[in-house]
């Protein structure tokens, strides 16, 4: 294996660590109005993520060096192209951010109010958007000769992109349940999760079959050997089985289960396309691959060394944060 | 507008504001350690209140440093990708490094710091401070180095139309580097002095707390000294480094037009840059020669003949950056730093001193303000390194015009820019809001002080 197919895996394992950690942070973002009815139980729902929001989003910023200093083709193309989508992506993390930070520093009802539904917009947005980019990904953009995006803010807006788009806010939401269900201890949200749980299960297996089918007409997924499309089902089969194991109250195998499906989803995404990094609609000789966008072989030598060094490092300490923070949140815990 | 106007206002004025945040961050994080430390050394409740109390502040504008950070990131790639291409074998690298090696770290230990207190041992959870804190500036060096390859660009070679990175070793020993950031360390070390010195005098004079706000303005007062003299001393050695690595940089911060031996230093002067000269000046001659040379002789390029030159290496063209922006940024950030000395020096004095700081009233009431100095000298200082690279974006390898994205619609970068300055200038008046409220908390109680209305209200 050489070391563009190597940094190719490197970026989707620092996705899939984003889809998953960060994901779940979407997903209890978005619950939040519906899952917390008043002041105390909104602390303790976002004192569940509190510890471990800021280190999650840092996967996004890893991946997105990683795709700079890897394949600096690709970060250009990729962000320049998609700038509108992007800039939303931004302004939503940028007020979600302060938000979860801000809400409690004043004892005002209608600050917190006004922080809490930014905070929800600001989840859930981003889980939408980034499905939508995915989804852009599979299909393929408008993409010239010289490597520059030659569409619009709108061509990225399609009936699938934008089904991508609702399949990633689903499917990160129901993780984010999961997660929470996990980690609260308060009755009254554990009934509204229960009450939740089938409801939004089977909505979001719907409509992420119906994507998947889907992708299966409109992008390479398979037709591009045989790696996407064992993902593929693995990822429905888990998706079926956290919704199962949730419902019968398994929920710790249930978030097990989501976790896996979300870097199955994540392995289809990024293996339909291999070894394209960008497909071009316009002419197949157009698109970026893991070759004509990377860096040079001297970069990619000092990256590998950098990675393979540092992030079983993060590794370790990430999961003894969320050791020390095993307990289930509770209304005694609300000293931020 | 067009397209590159608009690139660099969007990226002048996110990364000015970023900026604001990032010097407390890495300069509280140092000193709230430090406080910690004393209370696990000590076991005195005090310097627990006093942890609490500034670290209270240092989150509010940490999580203002994050999402603004973000932004950073993002913008390479969106607003240059020109540039982005042509030096992402480079440049990229120290990002990925950065986002690996130190916000991990920071991120993870401030969430542990944040929510474990009871979680964890007193030394455990004093570690994850430092930590946090040794991350900050472990990032400040990451982008540093990256940030010094644009002034300075070393270990490269030029292939495939780009630049490629042919000696990592030579990135890490940047000569711009290793005088940038000390310059930037000790920048944060006197902002975080003065920020606890500014904090502490205004509750003084309002009378709120004085045991507390007395011990921490004693604190606050021999970090913004020893913050002060250290980064005259960076930022006076990076300048005469800079008089070799950007020569241009040096003689428009000097609105020096003529080459000059020896070269005179202008304290202030009337800029003519039409037509490349100086309508008038105050000036000692000799002053820059020595200020660069330590001697009355050295020679000093000025601008023409460096223009000159320029066009010489790299085809006809404007190399002269804004010379009135360069010269007056300059002397903003030095007059500032000069300042900020002369009041650390006083504020070490007066903390030596038999009389309860209150006594000093109007002082106090100086100090109070001297909270701003640090951001002054700061955003000139930045603003000066950066608009004086003009008009390249890599020295001597990319312009500007090559390295700004060309497919970006003018309306998107319209709506992203107005949006940026509008979520920007709220959450600004929430940030000083939550600021000042925090800043006059009774840090015994941990509850809101009821003003009591006695005059002095720098704030409100």
């Amino acid at each position: 294996m050489d070391l563009n197919t190597l940094w190719f895996i490197l970026i989707i394992v620092l996705f899939s660590g984003f889809f998953v950690l960060e994901g779940f942070d979407y997903g209890v973002g978005t619950l939040l109005p519906f899952v917390a009815k008043n002041d105390t139980e909104r602390r303790v729902v976002l004192n569940t993520i509190g510890p471990h929001w800021d280190a999650n989003e840092v996967w996004l910023l890893t991946a997105g060096g990683a795709i700079f200093a890897a394949f600096p083709n690709w970060y250009a193309t990729l962000f320049s192209g998609f700038y509108l989508a992007l800039f939303l992506i931004l302004l939503a993390l940028i007020v979600r951010g302060v938000a979860i930070d801000f809400r409690s520093k004043k004892e005002d009802p209608s600050w917190r109010k006004t922080w809490d539904i930014l905070f929800c917009v600001g989840s859930l947005l981003p889980a939408l958007l980034f499905g939508v980019a995915v989804s852009n990904l599979m299909t393929g953009v408008p993409i010239d000769a010289n490597m520059e995006y030659a569409g619009t803010f709108f061509t990225l807006l399609t009936p699938f992109t934008l089904l991508g788009g609702v399949t990633f806010l689903l499917v990160l939401t129901f993780h984010g349940m999961l997660f929470l269900g996990l980690k609260n201890g308060v009755a009254s949200i554990e009934e509204r999760i229960k009450a939740l749980s089938p409801k939004l299960g089977i909505v979001m297996l719907v409509v992420t079959v119906l994507w998947v089918v889907y992708a299966a007409f409109t992008t390479n997924l398979i037709t591009n050997g045989i790696i996407p499309i064992i993902t593929v089902a693995l990822a429905a089969v888990l998706l079926i089985a956290a919704v199962i194991l949730q419902v019968k109250g398994s929920t710790g195998k249930a978030f097990i289960s989501s976790s896996l499906a979300i870097v199955m989803v994540t392995i289809t995404a990024f293996a339909s396309m291999f070894p394209n990094v960008m497909i071009s609609t316009t002419s197949a000789d157009y698109s970026l691959t893991i070759y004509n966008a990377s860096s040079s072989p001297y970069t990619l030598k000092i990256m590998t060394i950098v990675a393979l060094t540092a992030v079983p490092v993060v590794l370790v300490y990430l999961a003894w944060s969320y050791w020390i923070f095993r307990k289930r949140v509770t209304e005694k815990d609300l000293h931020y | 507008m067009d397209t590159l106007t608009l690139s660099r206002l969007q990226f002048g004025v996110t990364t000015v504001y970023h900026f604001f945040f990032v010097p407390l961050t890495i300069g509280l994080s140092f000193l709230v350690a430090i406080l910690e430390t004393m209370y696990v050394k000590t076991g005195d409740e005090r310097y627990k209140q006093m942890t609490k109390f500034w670290g209270k502040l240092f989150l509010i504008n940490f999580s203002m440093g994050v999402v603004t950070g973000i932004v950073q990131e993002f913008q390479f790639g969106m607003n240059w990708s020109g540039y982005s291409r042509f030096v992402g074998d480079i440049f990229g690298a120290p990002l990925a490094i950065e986002a690996l090696v130190a916000f991990f770290i920071e991120s993870t230990f401030l969430g542990v710091w944040i929510f474990g207190w009871d979680k964890l041992s007193k030394k455990l959870h004093c570690v994850s401070i430092w930590l946090a804190a040794a991350a900050t500036s472990i990032s400040a060096f990451w982008i540093l180095l990256a940030n010094s390859f644009m002034q300075n660009p070393v270990g490269y070679t030029l292939n495939n139309g780009r630049a490629e990175m042919t000696d990592f070793g030579a990135l890490l020993t940047n000569g711009h580097l290793w005088w940038q950031f000390p310059h930037v360390l000790t920048s944060g070390l006197t902002t975080a002095g003065f920020f606890i010195v500014g904090i502490s005098a205004f509750n003084i004079v309002r009378g709120n707390n004085k045991g507390f706000f007395e011990k921490s303005f004693r604190f606050g007062a021999v970090a913004a000294l020893i913050g002060a003299v250290l980064v005259i001393f960076a930022g006076h050695e990076q300048t005469r480094s800079l008089s070799e690595e950007q020569p241009m940089k040096i003689a428009a911060a000097e609105a020096l037009w003529e080459t000059e031996a020896p070269a005179s230093f202008s304290f202030i002067a009337n800029i003519d840059q039409e037509n490349r000269t100086n309508k008038g000046a105050l000036s000692v001659p000799g002053g820059l020669s020595f200020l660069l040379y330590y001697n009355f002789e050295g020679e000093v390029k000025g601008i023409n003949d460096l223009q000159a030159q320029m066009e010489a290496e790299h085809g006809p063209g404007d190399y002269i950056p804004p010379v009135a922006v360069i010269f007056y940024t300059f002397r903003i950030m030095v007059a500032a730093g000069g300042l900020m000395l002369i009041l650390g020096i006083a504020a070490v004095i007066i903390t030596r001193k038999k009389a309860a700081l209150s006594a000093y009233k109007k002082l106090m009431l100086i100090f109070s303000w001297s909270l701003f100095l640090p951001y002054i000298a700061n955003a000139s200082g930045w603003i000066m390194a950066e608009m004086g690279r003009y008009p390249w974006v890599v020295y001597g390898l990319q312009t500007m015009e090559d390295g700004v994205s060309t497919v970006t619609n003018p309306v998107y970068l319209t709506i992203s820019l107005v949006g940026f300055i509008l979520v920007y200038t709220v959450l600004a008046i929430v940030t000083v809001i939550l600021m000042k409220r925090y800043a006059i908390r009774n840090p015994e109680t941990d509850k809101e002080i009821v003003a009591e209305g006695k005059g002095a209200s720098l704030w409100t």
